[in-house]
């Protein structure tokens, strides 16, 4: 039994090793961190973002406006914090929800063949559909709202998830211990919970980190474009929409936000990549 | 003696995970020469590090995670102190080595021929059009039968046995001093293996080169090996030539390694099954062996299978229009008493592991009956299911793969249990902890997860699993087949008493013949799908009757040095495919007894 106690791997190699080993995942997680507490406390600190005061407009970042004024007269600062609160939400509200459904969607194209091949049809037929003119058109229909906006993204997102998790689902399907399961009497739907779906957790996560990133950037092309969340909210497509005209006297009406969101969308894929290599099975091995 | 092609000395081999562990050695100052047309054998279990030595003269191990020291010296040559660039010039050219497993040595992308013609003109220069002459030479050479048309066939085509015999062409194209063979016949079946093995005896007889042959298998060992080297976590316990090693080792661990290793013929005269008599390995003493009870001859089989039939479709084409059938399982008919063990013996692609899977219905069977107790397990009927999966549990292949890595071992074991809503958690929790303990392990690893224990341990907790409800019946699906030697004698002990001690039948699968003469009282020889051979083991054994059977009987390879120079002279012939076109209609056949309950098929 020593022997066996040996080969085990250590349990948890310490903090400071686990900082050394994946510095760009904690560096990701560290901004997006500091960031998402920032939206959270925005009310508490940043100050309004409507106040227009048309006497200031178009001021260089001082000590009393930090990041400048835009043409209305509008704190920019206020306006990019606030802006992170619908950025994040979209982001992760789309994270969740797509990966909640494709889950559920791809466990029973993975499991039941005869199901697959429609599900998988519908699922092709959905990923054809361009995010971004979905938006335009539920936007047309219905009233612009970030619900309208996130239900948007979400689907063509849920065949990505699907695809994804039924991959998994058909590979551990065939696994000794799922038969052995099933010689063993278990039912089905303990099975498919006990012991297929922890197997396609570690690359959800990560898949959901890049989902997160790519509805991010999806809001705010939108915002761009006036097919977004109501334009009276601060987001940072919008705002670089509404300052592109004045990007040469005042070029940190622009520079702001999209700094934000590129800061946002770069700290979240560091996350997802060092989180891929942190849940890789060949490289837990080595923990 | 003349000066040796490999010399080591003092071969220290370390790791570390990263570069802020420690080294820890695998390999611990080890030596040994091998002189031209010289065969000598490393042997050990896994994890002796008999492949990080092969792996280590070739310098093919990760440079940053591990750190050779010592001496390897080919034909006088410090190949330690080679650089990179000159190394690469040695690999494949003055040593050649040939792998396990030969499906995944060769580019599924390139042709066969195109691969070993690449491999030559790496080495020397010559034109295409000479290196495809000299390709073809190598595949006669092998005896690669169609040698010229299979110079444009791509892997997939060719069975397992021809993949090794393309490896070792590609292997002998440079002409090497020394070959290195690792494990090279471990995943071919028995038959195959013979001619591998023979094949490698002759090429070493026409070109003299060096052979460092690295296995687990004593068999195998007396087969091929001069001399022998027995490893033992990393460090060399006994060397010498082979037959000395055979006929007196002296280190315990060397005999205990001999004794475990199943002798086909042992059993002759024996009607029973016997246990392995285990060797200490710190003493060397042994154990007995003790007689396994008969089968209960005057109850109702508890498993009746008859004119069982599962074929897979093969579709192709746009409209996945059906073209075909494997028919995996043709026509097959047994019954099994209460504690009687059966097993089902052939080569791979033969069916007996279908049978296995479609008598739990793991698979869908094409048409026949499985009765268990004897009531019948329908398609429809769930329930009848349920209980027939109650009375009859299996145990797989892999014990790596057959438990939930996720799960604590504990939790494993109870789950058919709770699922079958046999009882609450604590009598789960009790009859758990009981059954850990009567397959020799403690209850109080009930919390561990596999990962935490070895491939013995683990295949025993794989029997307790299918113990949790009470069956009267264990398909064994080559379930000791993944196993060493040692621990192989000691679950095939382990099953076999729990046979005595609770009146289990077992459907024993396997391909290791030496293994099933040992566990079974009777024994059913399978080829292409269909039973061509059943009957008590003593007279199948002894008196084999179908032409397959007796030539899987002289394919296994036998532990005793004396026969080493013998051939087999068997047939360069591949198992034949099971796959038929629609409408095939197969062939009617009779069983004909020639002893009592000894049947063999005849074709009408």
């Amino acid at each position: 039994m020593t022997n066996a106690a040996q080969l085990a791997p250590p349990v948890r190699a310490g903090i400071p090793r686990f900082l050394r080993r994946h510095p760009t995942m904690i560096a990701g997680g560290t901004v997006l961190a500091a960031i998402a507490l920032a939206a959270l406390l925005a009310p508490f600190f940043a100050g309004d973002p409507a106040t227009m005061m048309p006497s200031e407009r178009l001021q260089s970042p001082s000590a009393r406006y930090w990041l400048g004024t835009d043409h209305l007269g509008r704190d920019v600062f206020a306006r990019v914090v606030h802006g992170a609160r619908v950025s994040l939400a979209v982001g992760i509200v789309v994270a969740v929800s797509s990966i909640a459904i494709g889950v559920v969607i791809g466990m029973i194209a993975g499991y039941f063949r005869k199901a697959d091949p429609v599900i998988m049809r519908v699922m092709d037929a959905l990923m054809a559909i361009p995010a971004i003119l979905l938006a335009i058109a539920l936007v047309a229909v219905m009233r612009a709202s970030v619900g309208v906006v996130m239900l948007a993204i979400v689907i063509p997102e849920i065949p990505r998830v699907v695809r994804l998790v039924r991959s998994v689902v058909l590979s551990v399907r065939e696994a000794p211990y799922v038969e052995a399961a099933q010689v063993g009497g278990t039912r089905l739907p303990v099975i498919l919970v006990r012991h297929i779906l922890p197997s396609t957790v570690p690359p959800l996560i990560v898949q959901a980190t890049y989902i997160c990133a790519s509805a991010i950037i999806v809001e705010s092309t939108l915002s761009f474009l006036g097919a977004g969340v109501p334009p009276e909210t601060p987001t940072w497509g919008s705002m670089i929409a509404q300052s592109r005209m004045y990007l040469p006297r005042a070029p940190w009406t622009v520079f702001a936000p999209g700094f934000a969101l590129a800061l946002v969308v770069l700290s979240v894929n560091m996350l997802g990549d060092g989180l891929r290599d942190l849940l890789d099975p060949r490289m837990s091995r080595r923990m | 003696m003349t000066k040796p092609v490999l010399s080591v000395r003092d071969l220290t081999t370390s790791f570390r995970p990263d570069i802020y562990s420690p080294w820890t050695p695998v390999v611990r100052n080890i030596g040994f020469d091998v002189a031209a047309g010289e065969t000598l054998a490393i042997v050990g279990e896994s994890g002796s590090g008999k492949s990080v030595t092969s792996l280590s003269v070739m310098r093919l191990l990760p440079p940053r995670g591990s750190r050779i020291e010592g001496e390897i010296r080919l034909a006088g040559r410090d190949l330690l102190a080679l650089p990179e660039q000159e190394m690469r010039k040695v690999r494949g050219g003055d040593i050649a080595m040939i792998f396990q497993e030969p499906m995944t040595s060769l580019n599924p992308m390139m042709t066969v021929g195109e691969q070993i013609a690449e491999a030559i003109r790496g080495h020397l220069s010559i034109g295409s059009a000479e290196a495809r002459q000299e390709t073809i030479r190598l595949f006669e050479k092998v005896r690669l039968p169609n040698a010229k048309e299979r110079y444009d066939v791509y892997p997939h085509k060719l069975s397992g046995g021809q993949r090794q015999r393309v490896m070792i062409a590609m292997a002998l194209a440079t002409r090497p001093k020394l070959l290195i063979a690792d494990e090279p016949t471990t995943a071919l079946d028995v038959t195959i293996q013979g001619q591998i093995l023979d094949l490698v005896k002759e090429l070493q007889e026409e070109t003299g080169m060096a052979v460092l042959f690295i296995t687990h298998d004593m068999g195998v060992v007396a087969e091929v090996a001069d001399r022998t080297l027995v490893m033992l976590r990393g460090d060399v316990v006994e060397d010498g030539p082979t037959a000395e090693i055979f006929g007196n080792g002296r280190h315990p661990y060397t005999r205990a390694l001999l004794a475990a290793v199943p002798r086909l013929g042992s059993m002759a005269g024996r009607a029973l099954p016997s246990t392995f008599g285990l060797i200490d390995t710190a003493t060397g003493s042994r154990g007995a062996e003790r007689e396994a009870a008969p089968p209960v001859a005057d109850k109702p089989a508890v498993l009746e299978v008859k004119n069982l039939t599962t074929r897979f479709a093969v579709r192709s084409g746009l409209f996945s229009k059906v073209t075909g059938a494997v028919h995996a399982v043709e026509n097959v008919s047994f019954s099994l008493q209460p504690g009687e063990t059966l097993s089902l013996v052939g080569e791979s692609g033969c069916g007996k592991s279908t049978t296995g899977r479609t008598i739990l219905r793991l698979t869908k069977p094409f048409s026949g009956t499985v009765l268990v107790n004897g009531q019948e397990v329908g398609a429809t009927d769930r329930e009848a299911l349920k209980s027939a999966r109650r009375a009859v549990q299996m145990v797989f292949q892999d014990p790596f793969a057959s438990l939930n890595p996720r799960i604590p071992i504990g939790a494993s074991i109870a789950e058919p249990f709770l699922e079958q809503k046999l009882g609450g958690k604590a009598e789960a929790r009790d009859k758990t902890a009981a059954l850990m303990h009567r397959v020799g392990l403690l209850p109080t690893m009930m919390s561990r997860l596999p990962h935490e224990f070895s491939g013995g341990q683990r295949q025993r907790i794989c029997i307790a699993r299918a113990l949790m409800l009470d069956p009267k019946v264990i398909i064994a699906d080559e379930a000791v087949s993944a196993l060493d030697v040692s621990i192989k004698a000691q679950v095939c002990n382990l099953l076999m008493e729990l046979q005595e001690s609770l009146g289990l039948a077992y459907l024993f699968i396997s391909h290791d013949m030496a293994v099933v003469e040992r566990v079974s009282h009777r024994v059913a020889v399978m080829y292409l799908g269909e039973i061509v051979e059943i009957g008590p083991r003593s007279a199948v054994f002894e008196a084999p009757q179908h032409s397959y059977t007796k030539k899987l009987m002289a394919a296994v390879p036998v532990p005793d040095p004396s026969r080493r120079r013998m051939r087999r002279n068997t047939e360069v012939e591949e198992i034949k495919s099971p796959f038929r076109i629609p409408g095939f209609v197969p062939p009617k056949s009779v069983y004909k007894e020639v002893s009592k309950d000894h049947f063999v098929q005849v074709r009408c």
